[in-house]
């Protein structure tokens, strides 16, 4: 009731919607015709249709229903419903106005006065019948009552008369309508059908269309919202007042484009030919920019200005056409393929076309211009002033070699016989013999200038040392090997000074051993066949001895220990027979130890550093760094202002003890690590050797005059020997008269070069 | 005495400003940061000290001049970029309203903006200009042939295109092209241009592939200023020579322009619809003739108007020659000579007439033959512009790109268009017949690269500059002689060949170091010897006589005390002298190489070939 009244409202307020005909919620038959015609040219779904059906057939039925109760009922409400098909559709709306005014009453008054109005017209299905208010149950259970429900107002709905199964059996023969009456069970009343009604049933049970009037079904429809502009209005309503007033917030909108308009804010939209007219003009925009007359202010900001490399011009590689030589072979381009973009020397593949017809376009054309944008804009400058520098100005301005002779320069001599590497050799002080140790326990003595091997001794254990007496007058040589040092007489030269070294040896008495319990150093002579052998002395040490050196005036000597802790460095007194132990505390692990040529005192170096220490003040006079990360070897010159370090990381530095504790010079000549360094005693020369096979000959002449800088220029490079186990040569000595060098080598030769 | 200095408040530290904060104090977004780097010509620097630039902060940020960046702050461009920033934001509100009558009245007044001001701020001086051109003139060059996108619109397309074809004739006009060189990538040009080296490339004509992930945006920007740049350029270029600027061909007159009544057509409506379609219609007739204007002019066949005339050019540059300052004579007769060779190079294809046939790359080919004076047609089913048909009797050359031709005529060369290139590239006309139609073509030689000292000659450049340098006959004879005695030999037998192996062997140890020669020699003895130790244990070796070659000697030496003045070289200077002797190392390897593979090269050729005859 409520909706349908809703419905109604709506359908009041919209007028043009009614008189349209768009009778959706006016349950009329013809005008549901107009409906399901409305559906079927909208091609609705076909619920709708279903729905719509529905609607129709209850409001038929309740039609019906009224026909029982008011015999007059039936022909009032054809007549309108026929009046109102004919009537206007404005008639017809005041109508349903009308209905819809009276509804309410018509309820009410349904039983009492059936003819006033056809109040069902509008009825919906979806409401329940409201002549019977008992509801929706078994209507059996008012079997037994006089009444069979209560109206709307609470009073009982009497039974009607009704005959009993015998009237009704009578009334099957008698009655000729019997076949077209109903009997409602809401209201226990019989319900004689119409004849339109029949026909509609059988419509119906047909599945045909309720009515089958074509004319109807199909009667043209008029659009009356059409886009053609109609001089009469729709609807007779008035225009609202809304259209007679002028709009405030129009006038506001239109104040501000006034506004607009007067400060220049808004233009007026140009017409199509001014915007050609513009779009032309700007084609032909240019004008003369750089005068000639005009003087241009070169600014700072200008000077500043970097200006962007400019690309580099093609090659003869980038031709379309180049010379053979510049395509790439098979492994060039695997090459170039297999590099990363950014690693290519060039960035194209160069390619041969037999003529111009051929020449396919640039595939990476765009990106690298696109990319040569990108360096120009992102890519940062800095200006850098290319230094055309020769690189001959870079090499330092040295004199020539040639002028800085005596030097060796060719290999003249090789030494052979020993079976394992040479570690040692030395040189006796008249520059006659020379004596090498080997790897093979053994220590040969060989004439300088024949290369001979004048004699062959064979010790216990791998030689570590060997130095020969720098006294020219005895001929003494001191062995190393494990923890033993032997001074022994070689036997070969002048007889008389053989002999006068054993006089000499003999002579020579132990002092008290009194002091040499600390030193732990046992000195015993040799006797018996050793004695023939030629060993004449033996000291024995408490732990490995890994060097040994002998004082220039050849009566004192050192020994390293480097497993001796405190006692690592030890001096010991030939005429004497005396070892001291001139430290009482270790500074790392003692590498070499020299002693000064001519004053007292003692280089003794360790990993880093060189300590110079004066032995007759028993202090530490120097500490000099060596700036290298191992020191290997050490020589100390003749005059003994200068010491050169080598260094097992291939630097080899040169100190002025005057200067400072921080090398002269650091060189780095060699590429492997240096074993041994040395100086001549008469010509001012040194040398490195190392594992790289190579012997470098460097002349290092120190001035007297203290302003001029020592010289130092390498001369020589010497080769010959060959590496083995990654060792090239182990020991190098100069001879002590003569401009020549010898070298040990772990390819079990000795080599004199001269 | 001043105030103690603070730290941070001079110096590097103030003079950089990195981007983040360049950003942030122009107060724009990074896009038209960028856009305005790229338009005015900002780019980042590298401090000299990044720690004190970055106020102790050393990582790696973009920096910018700060005054680069103050100089940025008054640019009128940034109001521009917000106006478009406001324009935009309008138009998407009333695209989301689908107010679309709102839209097409917002996207008329689309906001403009003008880069003539940055064109006089970059290049206070037009030769700043010039020399600024190449990457200018090779991107518009690559715009040209762009299709229209939604980036690159047609209008866009077409000024680039115009602005080239008007370079173009320019270069033709003032006779300054130089050198052509035809590689893969395209086609490079040099110009000089004001005393300035122009150089830049066009691509080849066939289609090449668009790339996605290249911003075409910052490429469009570029151009933008570029356009502008160019045209100003060639304004200025086109005023030096007296041309016109929007340059005029020598034939139109002004009967093409169009007269307007504007008095007529506004009385009635029907006469104002009517008038409505004249001018529609005249405009579409001014546009085909402006279209027809533009094929002609980019044909390049033509000569352009000049605004004045009657003054003969040439006459006022030899009086102004002998005014300049030196007094040596010898160098003035230099000069002379230097201009006249100018002056013929410049000439180089007068009287001569060309035919370029359909296959050869059309605007190329008629840009260089004009650049030097040479007179050019094609067929008149191929382009606007053509001046004479095929059949002409004067025609010299005829430009041909294929294998054979049906008709040929006996009056005229018919060449392939290396031979063009290669002229030029020469400063000779080429004798033609190695150019001929179908035959094999000479390698094409880069004309940029100057050798230096050490660096690979081809064999080509050699012949080519004793061409130039005049001594062409007697190589080309003895060339020719070698070949005949080669082919002699071959002809001969084959021992006359194992010969001239032999031969070439033994140059090739000669070549070598000594040092293999010793080992060779010693090997040989080492064999020697093994054969004597077989007979018998002990024996003398023959003596060998050592050779003592004083000159090697010497060779050596210095080698060796170049060596060791090398471990000399203090710490300092030794990275920068590796670093030298490292690229001197590497070029003499490539030019090695390069040597190496010609001989293989041409050792095989010459065995193909007895093969042949054999």
């Amino acid at each position: 009731m409520i909706s349908s009244k809703r419905k109604l409202d709506a359908v009041n307020k919209n007028n043009d919607i009614l008189n349209s005909g768009v009778d959706l919620f006016v349950n009329e038959p013809p005008d549901e015709e107009d409906v399901s015609d409305q559906d079927e040219d909208s091609s609705s779904s076909d619920d709708d249709n279903v729905n719509d059906d529905g609607d129709s057939d209850s409001s038929q039925y309740s039609g019906l229903e009224e026909e029982v109760a008011s015999s007059s009922l039936d022909d009032s409400s054809d007549e309108e419903e026929q009046g109102s098909d004919s009537d206007d559709d404005d008639d017809d709306g005041e109508d349903l106005m009308l209905s819809d005014s009276v509804d309410n009453i018509a309820i009410g008054t349904n039983a009492k006065e059936p003819a006033v109005v056809d109040e069902y017209e509008q009825d919906s299905s979806d409401e329940e019948d409201i002549r019977n208010t008992v509801g929706n149950i078994p209507m059996e259970w008012y079997k037994n009552y006089k009444h069979i429900g209560y109206d709307i107002e609470g009073r009982k709905l009497i039974k009607p008369e009704h005959g009993d199964n015998l009237d009704d059996f009578l009334n099957k023969a008698d009655d000729p309508n019997y076949w077209r009456t109903v009997h409602n069970r809401l209201t226990g009343q019989n319900i004689v059908l119409s004849e339109e009604d029949v026909q509609l049933v059988q419509n119906l049970l047909g599945k045909t269309h309720p009515t089958q009037s074509t004319e109807e079904q199909y009667a043209p429809w008029v659009d009356w919202f059409s886009s053609e502009v109609m001089i009469h209005p729709l609807s007779n309503r008035p225009e609202h007042k809304r259209s007679f007033i002028p709009s405030k917030w129009e006038k506001l909108k239109v104040g501000q484009m006034v506004h607009a308009l007067k400060m220049g804010w808004m233009k007026p939209s140009k017409t199509q030919e001014e915007q050609e007219k513009e779009e032309e003009e700007q084609d032909d925009k240019f004008y003369m920019i750089w005068n000639e007359d005009e003087e241009t202010e070169i600014s700072k900001r200008y000077r500043q200005h970097i200006p962007a490399p400019k690309t580099s011009l093609p090659g003869h590689a980038e031709s379309y056409n180049p010379p053979p030589e510049y395509l790439f072979t098979k492994e060039e381009e695997q090459k170039w393929r297999d590099q990363e973009p950014e690693q290519r020397r060039m960035n194209f593949m160069p390619q041969k076309f037999s003529n111009l017809r051929t020449v396919p376009g640039y595939s990476n054309f765009i990106r690298e211009r696109f990319e040569r944008c990108l360096d120009l804009y992102l890519c940062p400058r800095q200006r850098k002033t290319r230094m055309n520098v020769d690189p001959e100005d870079l090499i330092p301005r040295l004199p020539k070699p040639k002028d800085l002779q005596p030097f060796p320069t060719t290999q003249s001599l090789v030494y052979l016989g020993h079976t394992d590497m040479v570690r040692c050799i030395s040189v006796d002080p008249s520059g006659q013999w020379l004596v090498s140790g080997s790897d093979d326990c053994s220590v040969r003595v060989w004439e300088v200038s024949t290369g001979r091997c004048m004699k062959t001794l064979t010790v216990k254990e791998k030689v570590k040392g060997i130095a020969w007496n720098p006294n020219p007058a005895v001929c003494l040589l001191a062995i190393v090997w494990e923890k033993t040092v032997v001074l022994l007489n070689p036997g070969v030269g002048d007889k008389l000074q053989l002999s006068n070294t054993d006089n000499m040896l003999a002579s020579q008495t132990q002092a008290e051993s009194s002091a040499d319990s600390k030193v732990a150093v046992s000195w015993s002579v040799c006797e018996g066949s050793e004695h023939d052998q030629g060993y004449r002395l033996k000291l024995t040490h408490a732990h490995d001895v890994s060097q040994f050196t002998w004082h220039s005036k050849g009566d004192y000597f050192a020994t390293v220990m480097p497993d001796g802790q405190t006692r690592s460095v030890l001096i010991h007194q030939l005429s004497r027979r005396r070892s001291q132990n001139p430290f009482s505390k270790s500074k790392g692990s003692v590498q070499c130890v020299r002693f000064h040529p001519l004053r007292p005192f003692l280089f003794v170096a360790t990993q880093r550093y060189v300590r110079v220490y004066n032995l007759l003040k028993q202090e530490l006079s120097k500490k000099l760094q060596a700036n290298c990360k191992w020191v290997s070897s050490m020589a100390v010159h003749a005059e003994g202002d200068n010491v050169i370090l080598g260094s097992y990381d291939s630097k080899m530095s040169w100190f002025d003890l005057d200067l400072s504790t921080k090398p002269y010079q650091t060189m780095k000549h060699h590429k492997k690590a240096i074993r041994q360094v040395c100086y001549h005693k008469k010509y001012p020369l040194f040398a490195s050797a190392s594992d790289d096979c190579s012997l470098i000959v460097c002349h290092g002449r120190v001035y007297n005059d203290m302003l001029q800088n020592p010289l130092i220029v390498p001369v020589k490079v010497l080769r010959g020997h060959k590496a083995e186990k990654g060792v090239g040569i182990l020991d190098c000595v100069f001879h002590p008269s003569q401009p020549w060098i010898f070298s040990a080598g772990a390819d079990t030769t000795i080599r004199l070069y001269t | 005495m001043g105030r103690a200095t603070k730290k941070g408040q001079s110096g590097a530290a103030t003079a950089f400003v990195h981007r983040t904060k360049a950003i942030k104090k122009l107060q724009i977004s990074l896009k038209d940061f960028r856009r305005l780097c790229i338009l005015k010509g900002i780019y980042p620097v590298e401090p000299r000290h990044r720690k004190k630039a970055g106020h102790g902060n050393q990582a790696p940020r973009t920096y910018y001049m700060m005054k680069d960046i103050q100089f940025l702050l008054h640019e009128p461009l940034i109001d521009k970029f917000r106006e478009f920033k406001h324009f935009m934001k309008r138009l998407t509100r009333a695209y989301g309203r689908k107010n679309l009558s709102a839209v097409s009245r917002i996207r008329k007044n689309r906001p403009k903006y003008k880069l003539d001001h940055i064109v006089k701020e970059r290049y206070p001086t037009f030769i700043d200009a010039v020399r600024d051109l190449d990457d200018c003139l090779s991107m518009i060059f690559l715009f040209a042939i762009f299709p229209s996108t939604k980036i690159t619109d047609t209008r866009f397309v077409q000024l680039c295109r115009r602005l080239s074809v008007e370079f173009l004739h320019y270069v033709i006009a003032s006779k300054s092209l130089r050198k052509v060189f035809i590689s893969i990538k395209g086609i490079y040009y040099q110009a000089d241009l004001f005393g300035q080296q122009v150089n830049w490339i066009v691509p080849h004509s066939t289609g090449f592939a668009h790339p996605t992930d290249v911003d075409y945006r910052v490429m469009k920007t570029f151009v933008e200023f570029y356009t502008t740049l160019l045209g100003f350029v060639n304004y200025k270029c086109y005023h030096s020579i007296n041309l016109h600027y929007p340059p005029q061909l020598l034939l139109d007159s002004s009967e093409e322009k169009v007269q307007e009544d504007p008095k007529v057509g506004k009385r009635s409506r029907k006469r104002k619809n009517a008038q409505l379609e004249k001018i529609q219609k005249e405009r579409e007739k001014r546009f085909v003739e402006r279209d027809t204007v533009e094929e002609r002019l980019s044909a390049l066949t033509q000569t352009l108007q000049k605004t004045n005339t009657g003054e003969p050019e040439e006459d006022i540059q030899i009086d102004e020659f002998p005014a300049s300052e030196t007094d040596d004579p010898e160098l003035v007769e230099l000069a002379k000579q230097e201009r006249d060779k100018l002056s013929k190079f410049q000439n180089l294809f007068k009287g001569l007439k060309f035919f370029l046939n359909r296959e050869v790359p059309r605007e190329t080919l008629v840009f260089i033959i004009r650049s030097f004076g040479g007179e050019v047609s094609w067929h008149e089913s191929q382009a606007v512009g053509y001046s004479y048909p095929e059949t002409d009797e004067k025609i010299t050359h005829q430009i041909v790109d294929r294998p054979s031709m049906e008709k040929q005529y006996l009056s005229r060369y018919y060449v392939q268009p290396q031979w063009v290139f290669d002229s030029v590239n020469a400063q000779m006309l080429l004798p033609p017949a190695d150019y001929f139609i179908g035959v094999t073509l000479p390698p094409h030689l880069s004309p940029f690269v100057t050798e230096q000292e050490g660096d690979y000659v081809p064999p080509e450049k050699q012949a080519l500059l004793n061409r130039q340098r005049g001594i062409d006959e007697d190589s080309e004879s003895e060339e020719v002689d070698d070949d005949e005695e080669e082919d002699g030999e071959g002809h001969q037998s084959d021992d006359s060949s194992e010969e001239e192996d032999e031969e070439g062997e033994e140059e090739s140890d000669d070549d070598e170091a000594p040092a293999t020669k010793k080992q060779k020699t010693g090997s040989k003895g080492a064999n020697k010897q093994k054969d004597v130790a077989n007979t018998s244990a002990m024996s003398v070796e023959e003596g060998r006589v050592e050779v003592d070659d004083p000159g090697r000697r010497q060779t050596r030496q210095e080698a060796e005390e170049r060596r060791l003045a090398e471990m000399m070289i203090p710490k300092k200077k030794r990275r920068l002298y590796n670093k030298i002797m490292h690229s001197k190392k590497k070029t003499s390897q490539e030019a090695r190489i390069l040597k190496e593979k010609r001989e293989a090269i041409d050792m095989q050729k010459k065995k193909d070939k007895k093969q042949k005859l054999t």
